[in-house]
C-alpha cells in the first residue's frame, strides 16, 4: 500500500473514533431524543442550547490558542446571504418536523428510534438528492445573491482574533449563566 | 466506572466534552465536526446505484464528490458511540412515535413516519442549501467565527423555534 493510502486509511479510523465519542456525548447529554430537541424550538428545555453554547465556547478558546501557535489551520466556510439565510430558514422547518439533525438522527438511530431510521434517514437523502437535482439552477440565482466568501468576525471587524473571541467567549459565558 | 451507565450528563459537561473533541478533530484530521455532506453523498451513491455512473457527473455530486471519506466514519461512528451509550445505561429503545409528537398528534405510526418524511425533505434540502448543519455551522464554523456560520445558526433556531409554535 502507498503511503498516501495508509494515511488516508488511518484518517477513516480516525473519523470513526471520533464519530464513536461524539455519538456517545450526543447520547448522554439528550440529544438523540426528539422531545430533547422540540422541547428546545418550544422553549421549554434549554438542553441543545446549553450544549451547543458550552461546545462553541470550549472549542473557539482552543482552537483559536492551537491556531495562535500554528498548530492547526482553520477552515471558516464560504457562504452568502442567499445561501445562509434561506437555507438556514428551510433546515429550521425541517428541524422542527423531524425533532433531530443530520448528526443528532445518526444517534437517534443508534438509540433505537424507528422514526429516524425510516422516514427520517429517507427524507434527508432525498431533500439532499433534490438539491443536487436543482444544483445548477439554484447556484446563479440564489447561492451567490449577497456572497460574501468564506469571511470571519476578526477579519469583517478587522481586528485580531481575540479581540472578538474574548468578548464573544464573555457574552456565551453570560448567557449559559442565564440558562441555568 | 459507574458514570458511563448513567442516562443523562450534565449539558454543561457534554458540551465541554464536545468543545474539547473539536480540538482533536483539528489537532489531528484536521477537520471539523460536520455531518450533513455525508447524507448528500449517501444519497448520490444509492442513485449512482440504481441509475448507473451518469449520476456522479451531476454538478453537485462532483463538487462533493461520491466516496466514502472522514466525515462519512464519522457519522457511523455516531450511530455506534450512541449505541454503546444507550445500551449502557438500558436507554436504549425501539420505538416509532416520540411522546411529544403523541400527545398532540397521536400514537400511530403512520403520521409520525409522514412528519419525519418530510421534516426530512426540508433537512436535506436546507443543509445543502446552507452548505452545512446544526453541527459543521452550529457548532464547528461558529467556534471558528464564520460570518456564513454565525448567519446559518440563527436562521436554523429562528426557522424551527416559529415552525414548532405553529405545529404544537
Amino acid at each position: 500500500m502507498s503511503k498516501s493510502n495508509t494515511k488516508k486509511n488511518s484518517q477513516l479510523i480516525w473519523g470513526l473514533i471520533f464519530g464513536i465519542i461524539f455519538g456517545f456525548l450526543l447520547q448522554k447529554g439528550g440529544v438523540t431524543k426528539y422531545d430533547v430537541i422540540v422541547g428546545q424550538l418550544l422553549l421549554v428545555d434549554q438542553t441543545v442550547l446549553i450544549i451547543m453554547l458550552s461546545a462553541v465556547l470550549t472549542g473557539m478558546i482552543g482552537i483559536h490558542a492551537f491556531k495562535a501557535f500554528g498548530l492547526v489551520k482553520l477552515a471558516p466556510k464560504s457562504g452568502s446571504i442567499g445561501q445562509n439565510v434561506f437555507g438556514g430558514l428551510i433546515f429550521g422547518i425541517g428541524f422542527a418536523l423531524l425533532g433531530y439533525c443530520p448528526g443528532t438522527i445518526a444517534g437517534a438511530i443508534g438509540n433505537g428510534y424507528l422514526d429516524a431510521l425510516t422516514g427520517g434517514l429517507a427524507g434527508i437523502m432525498i431533500g439532499a438528492g433534490l438539491f443536487a437535482a436543482l444544483y445548477p439552477q439554484l447556484r446563479p440565482k440564489i447561492l451567490k445573491v449577497g456572497n460574501f466568501g468564506d469571511l470571519t468576525l476578526p477579519r469583517l471587524f478587522k481586528v485580531n482574533d481575540w479581540v472578538v473571541v474574548i468578548p464573544v467567549a464573555l457574552l456565551i459565558f453570560l448567557l449559559l449563566l442565564f440558562l441555568r | 466506572m459507574d458514570f458511563l451507565a448513567e442516562a443523562r450528563w450534565s449539558p454543561y459537561l457534554v458540551g465541554i466534552g464536545i468543545g474539547i473533541l473539536s480540538w482533536l478533530t483539528f489537532l489531528i484530521s484536521q477537520k471539523p465536526l460536520a455531518c450533513s455532506t455525508t447524507f448528500a453523498k449517501s444519497s448520490g451513491m444509492i442513485e449512482r446505484a440504481l441509475r448507473g455512473k451518469k449520476v456522479a457527473d451531476k454538478p453537485y455530486y462532483k463538487e462533493i464528490k461520491l466516496d466514502i471519506d472522514w466525515q462519512f466514519m464519522l457519522v457511523i461512528g455516531i450511530i455506534i458511540g450512541a449505541l454503546v451509550s444507550a445500551l449502557l445505561s438500558g436507554d436504549f429503545k425501539l420505538q416509532w412515535v416520540p411522546s411529544l409528537w403523541a400527545t398532540t398528534f397521536g400514537g400511530a405510526i403512520l403520521p409520525r413516519f409522514i412528519g419525519a418524511l418530510v421534516g426530512g425533505i426540508f433537512i436535506g434540502f436546507g443543509a445543502r442549501w446552507a452548505d452545512g448543519c446544526t453541527s459543521g455551522h452550529g457548532i464547528s464554523g461558529t467556534m471558528q467565527l464564520a460570518v456564513s456560520s454565525w448567519i446559518s445558526a440563527i436562521c436554523f433556531f429562528i426557522g424551527g423555534i416559529i415552525t414548532a409554535q405553529i405545529i404544537f
